[in-house]
């Protein structure tokens, strides 16, 4: 019920925030940043008070919603979701944060759709009903656009309707998977539903589950994003405003990943896994091709926007992999990527307010002026190569290692991936504070300081101490692994009615 | 919390201090506390060194906590220590010290003092880390770190577009070896299930026979992260560059600790190279060539820094083809002695390059060892030690090696020569440097800066006579193996031919006579400007015999030319031509609903004159 509170409570408390407006130009983000830290609090209360263990799937509520089709308001939150919410909360706080300057204008209207979005995407994370995940998912979509379309960049409306066809398309796709779902569930049993475990109890033939995984693959595989469906997100990120990018980076691409692994791998355990090989190929071309985008960019946020690409690449070959080790440094890369790559779109934001350029060419030599934000931009910058110590490390690390025992050979083309982030990664950080001294910038307020700091500090932490999120995604992992044995032992992955 | 334990987080403490608090601490504060910081790491050091010594498994280890887990397999961050890591902890703490000691006083008037000694410390810790971790994760990090600061120290004096460019080479090609060898622990944890370094190499010699294709491939890849980090063939391009740095990081970095770490890698590892002869001969190889290029390449060189660093990557060579021959010791023990003199001669060179104001040409200076005796002395003492005159540490090190070579199995007669040529190319090279820089009349300079008016003398010149001690008695330090590298080489001395030891010993004194004669324009040079001789070959040499020009041609232009013709992403173009499709129709389809009456009546005839046509078919 708890979480059903934080999202109403997101979207009433942004409604209140658009309605403040009018009386307070400084309302509104007080009123955000009180919202997001009540709901954070609400639900690690929630989930460290609770005293179970969320190592499998934990139904929260369970409601009919539109009876005639069996369509319930269902939540249910295991570790993986709990992990991604946790992220979600993180990187809201450093949202709302990163707009507090940003932000003049409908500042109000702005708040309201960024807590909307928020609350949509908690929604996507605990969702067990596929139409009610299908509603969230558009839920977090329609805000996220506005937010693009109104406090975007120049190009803001050509990346909002890119950004918003990209998704409606393939997301068309999903839904007419989950409607053929739900309706081989009335084949076979009599009755329409579109529940998480009834679909899980169903016993496809192979020939049918191919098409309807690859459903939910291309709808997944458009947020991830993966190559070649990949082009709507520099697009997206570069013109969003600060705090849409980081959002965008941060948690929007970890849906994709958190759908593959749900309504792809474990629902379709042996569809995916014949698809395996295609999907890892995909992967590490998406990772050789981002991190050479990557470097090819003038723009320091289509730089990291491309540089997502990359790192989403090694989630999509580990997750194929059907690895212990791979599963639990995809999971890790997804919190770790959304650290950083949340950090370098702050600090790209951090710049811009100051010189009103995203062009690396119209940077350099901030160190003079700006030595914190360049030991900043540095670490962030050191994360984004897998700089070990920090925690993507251990999870393109993982990844690797566990994909290697798999696909040997893409393994190592992907292995090339780690020269090919050092050169874009080493060409951001030099081109932004190396060279002759340019303009002064001022820099890092306090308020900047503690955005970068903490997630620095979470970035150290993770790094140094990985097991903090490791060992909680270990069980799926193993089930994962269970899996590609041809030991489809499900009633482990079902829960308990 | 064991002392061992310790030794890394003195200089990591000082390293977030002095980040922290950055330009608001003076020079003494920054310096006493980053100098006194290594000094707790080189007496924790010692004491644990003088533990191990009793310890009667001859091995010192301590798990700090649990990392984390591949599969069943454990990856601590902990710490080993055993004869050979301990080596090497002296050399990082010990050679550390002295050259913190000297940078203290040779950056004092730098503006980011503070920023440099962080740096500086932070180096220490990577590297510290680097050759007591337990495992070759752990190993990575180190291995990592030490890179990032080897970057963020050459590129220290970041406004020099040309210290940018050394910076990101120096990166960048080393990460191209730090690849083939995470590459190389991929394969080692799929096919033992383990990455402890001390479990790796007992199940490796149990599970495998020699020859085996696996450990072949993973002692390639291994010595692919060596030859990366240490300069060697074919990714020993980024080294000279990397002299852009202060030359007190020249010294510590680029000489003494980090581009070592190749060799105690593959020390370390020992156990699957002994598995690959194959691979063990590859080692000789890149070593033995990688000292012939290098001693080529510092003969055509103009700058006195690119001298010292193309000879470190030939003293490398050696201390590769010391463990490609089976020789493991007497490479450790040359890279312990080339330590201690090489240091010695980067931190005299950076005295002489102050007291010249920052002039690195060697065809400008001349006439120094009467401006400046106790340096030139100091210089001298570095160079006898290179080039393994009887008595020094340098000669028992390189004797040592060279020794070892005409009967090892992996190594052989043509490399045994090899050897020699590079010890009188060696002689050569340290000759020419020395005629030129010190002899003769003064070219440019007159008057000399006196280095001791606004750099503290004690600092400045104490580490270095420690360093010519060391690099002169060095030799006679004993270093007891026997447990770390459990298969002696053994050479059967009987075969050899009786004249092998005096010509070794001989040699660098006929490069000396040689270049006596050869060189006879630098040594009498009078005080007119000299210039190299403008030859192609020259210049060939001096570019580092065109293998900057190689890569760059071959990878780095291409994919610069890649990345540039697919700026706008071909992918977007193609899905983007959907988008443009569609306007197309709906932009022809508008224009057909324009409202006059005349297009509408034509739009019908036509449709009427076509339906008739068909129905008539």
């Amino acid at each position: 019920m708890i979480l059903t509170i934080v999202m109403l409570g997101f979207l009433l408390l942004g409604a209140f925030a658009w309605y403040m407006e009018g009386i307070s130009s400084r309302a509104p983000r007080w009123i955000a940043l009180f919202a997001v830290i009540f709901a954070a609090g609400l639900f690690a209360s929630f989930v460290l008070g609770s005293g179970t263990s969320f190592a499998e799937l934990k139904p929260l509520v369970r409601v009919p919603w539109i009876p005639l089709f069996n369509i319930e308001y269902a939540l249910a939150i295991d570790h993986l979701s709990i992990i991604l919410l946790s992220l979600t909360f993180m990187l809201a706080l450093i949202c709302v944060l990163v707009s507090w300057q940003e932000i003049k204008e409908k500042a109000g209207f702005y708040y309201f759709n960024l807590l909307a979005t928020f609350a949509g995407i908690i929604g996507v994370f605990t969702a067990v009903d596929l139409f009610l995940f299908f509603f969230f998912w558009e839920v977090m979509l329609l805000p996220m656009t506005a937010i693009i379309a109104i406090w975007g960049h120049e190009n803001r409306h050509f990346a909002a309707i890119k950004f918003f066809i990209f998704t409606q398309v393939s997301s068309l796709l999903m839904l007419v998977a989950i409607i053929l779902m739900a309706a081989a569930h009335y084949q076979q049993t009599g009755q329409l539903s579109f529940y998480y475990s009834d679909w899980l109890a169903l016993d496809l033939p192979l020939e049918y589950a191919r098409w309807l995984m690859l459903g939910f693959f291309i709808a997944f595989a458009v947020k991830l994003p993966s190559v070649p469906v990949h082009s709507w997100l520099p697009d997206a990120h570069t013109q969003a405003p600060t705090a849409g990018s980081v959002l965008l980076a941060g948690v929007l691409l970890k849906t994709g990943a958190y759908g593959l692994i749900r309504f792809v791998i474990f629902l379709f355990p042996e569809a995916s896994q014949g698809f395996a090989p295609l999907a890892a190929l995909l992967g590490v071309v998406s990772i050789l091709y981002g991190a050479k985008m990557a470097f090819a960019q003038q723009d320091f946020k289509r730089l990291v926007a491309y540089s997502s690409i990359s790192h989403m690449g090694f989630v999509m070959l580990a997750l194929f992999s059907f690895n212990t080790t791979a599963y639990q440094g995809a999971v890790l890369t997804l919190v770790a990527h959304g650290l950083s790559s949340g950090a370098l779109f702050s600090l790209a934001g951090i710049i811009y307010s100051r010189i009103h350029s995203r062009n690396l060419a119209d940077m350099g030599g901030f160190w003079s002026s700006a030595p914190r934000m360049g030991g900043f931009t540095l670490a962030f910058a050191a994360a984004a190569f897998g700089l070990p110590g920090l925690a993507n490390f251990i999870g393109e690390f993982m990844s690797l290692v566990g994909a290697y025992q798999v696909f040997p050979v893409a393994a190592v083309f992907a292995a090339l991936g780690l020269i090919g982030s050092a050169v874009y990664g080493i060409v951001l950080f030099q081109s932004t504070f190396h060279g002759p001294p340019g303009d002064k910038v001022e820099d890092l307020s306090g308020r900047e300081l503690v955005i970068s700091g903490s997630l620095l500090g979470l970035l150290l932490l993770f790094g140094l101490f990985p097991n903090m999120i490791l060992e909680y995604s270990s069980a799926a992992g193993e089930q994962l692994a269970l899996l590609s044995q041809g030991v489809s032992n499900l009633t482990g992955v079902t829960y308990a009615h | 919390m064991s002392l061992l334990a310790w030794i890394p987080f003195y200089p990591l403490i000082s390293f977030l201090l002095l980040i922290a608090l950055g330009r608001r601490l003076s020079w003494g504060l920054a310096s006493t506390l980053s100098i006194g910081a290594i000094a707790l790491s080189a007496i924790s050091s010692g004491l644990v060194i003088s533990q191990l010594a009793s310890a009667d498994s001859g091995i010192i280890s301590v798990k700090l906590w649990s990392w984390f887990s591949l599969g069943s397999a454990e990856v601590n961050f902990s710490f080993y220590l055993d004869s050979l890591s301990a080596v090497m902890i002296s050399v990082v703490s010990g050679v550390g010290l002295l050259i913190h000691a000297y940078a203290a006083a040779y950056m004092k008037n730098d503006e980011n003092f503070s920023r440099f000694m962080a740096y500086m410390n932070l180096f220490i810790v990577a590297m510290l880390i680097l050759v007591l971790a337990d495992n070759l994760v752990l190993l990575y990090l180190g291995w990592e770190g030490v890179g990032l600061c080897s970057f963020l120290l050459i590129g220290f004096w970041y406004q020099e577009k040309e210290n940018v460019l050394a910076a990101r080479k120096a990166f960048i090609v080393t990460r191209v070896g730090d690849t083939a060898m995470a590459i190389g622990l991929f394969l080692l944890f799929k096919s033992l299930g383990e990455l402890n370094i001390a479990a790796v190499n007992v199940s490796a010699s149990s599970l495998w026979q020699i020859g085996d294709e696996l450990p072949y491939w993973i002692a390639l890849l291994l010595l692919g992260g060596a030859v990366g980090k240490s300069a060697q063939l074919p990714l020993q391009t980024w080294l000279p560059d990397a002299m852009a740095g202060p030359t007190p990081v020249s010294a510590l970095i680029h000489a003494a600790t980090m581009v070592t770490a190749g060799v105690y890698l593959i020390a370390r590892m020992q156990g699957v190279f002994l598995l690959s002869p194959e691979v063990m001969s590859y080692v000789a190889w890149v070593g033995a060539l990688t000292l012939l290029l290098a001693g080529v390449a510092a003969l055509a060189q103009k700058d006195i820094k690119r001298v010292l660093a193309y000879s470190t990557m030939s003293q490398i060579g050696y201390m590769m083809l010391a463990l490609g021959a089976g020789a493991w010791s007497a490479g450790v023990f040359h890279l312990m002695t080339h330590a201690f003199f090489k240091a010695l001669l980067f931190l005299t060179a950076g005295s002489v390059i102050l007291a010249l104001h920052h002039q690195q040409d060697l065809f400008k200076m001349g006439g120094l060892l009467k401006k400046l005796p106790v340096e030139s002395g100091l210089f001298i003492v570095g160079l006898i030690c290179l080039m393994a005159l009887p008595g020094t540490s340098g000669f028992f090190s390189k004797e040592a090696i060279i020794a070892t070579l005409w009967s090892s199995p992996t190594a052989g007669p043509v490399l045994w020569w090899g050897a020699i040529l590079g010890a009188l190319l060696t002689s050569i090279y340290s000759c020419r440097l020395f005629f030129l820089a010190f002899l003769g009349a003064s070219r440019e300079h007159d008057k000399v800066h006196d280095l001791h008016h606004d750099h503290p003398t004690v600092l400045l010149r104490w580490p270095l006579f420690l360093l010519a001690l060391l690099s002169l008695f060095g030799g006679l330090i004993s270093l007891d193996f026997t447990e770390v590298f459990a298969v002696a080489s053994s050479v059967d001395a009987a075969q050899e031919p009786a004249w092998l030891h005096p010509l070794a010993i001989a040699t660098p004194f006929i490069g000396i006579a040689f270049a006596w004669f050869f060189f006879k324009s630098y040594r009498d040079n009078n005080g007119e400007a000299l210039e190299m001789k403008p030859g192609g070959l020259n210049r060939f040499c001096g570019d580092g015999l065109g293998f900057d020009w190689l890569y760059h041609s071959l990878l780095v232009r291409p994919y610069c030319f890649l990345a540039a013709i697919n700026r706008r992403d071909i992918i977007d173009q193609l899905i983007m031509f959907n988008g443009w499709y569609v306007r197309l129709w709906h932009d022809a389809m508008s224009a057909s609903q324009n409202g006059s009456l005349r297009w509408y009546a034509a739009g019908i005839g036509l449709a009427v004159v076509c339906l008739a046509g068909v129905t008539t078919l």
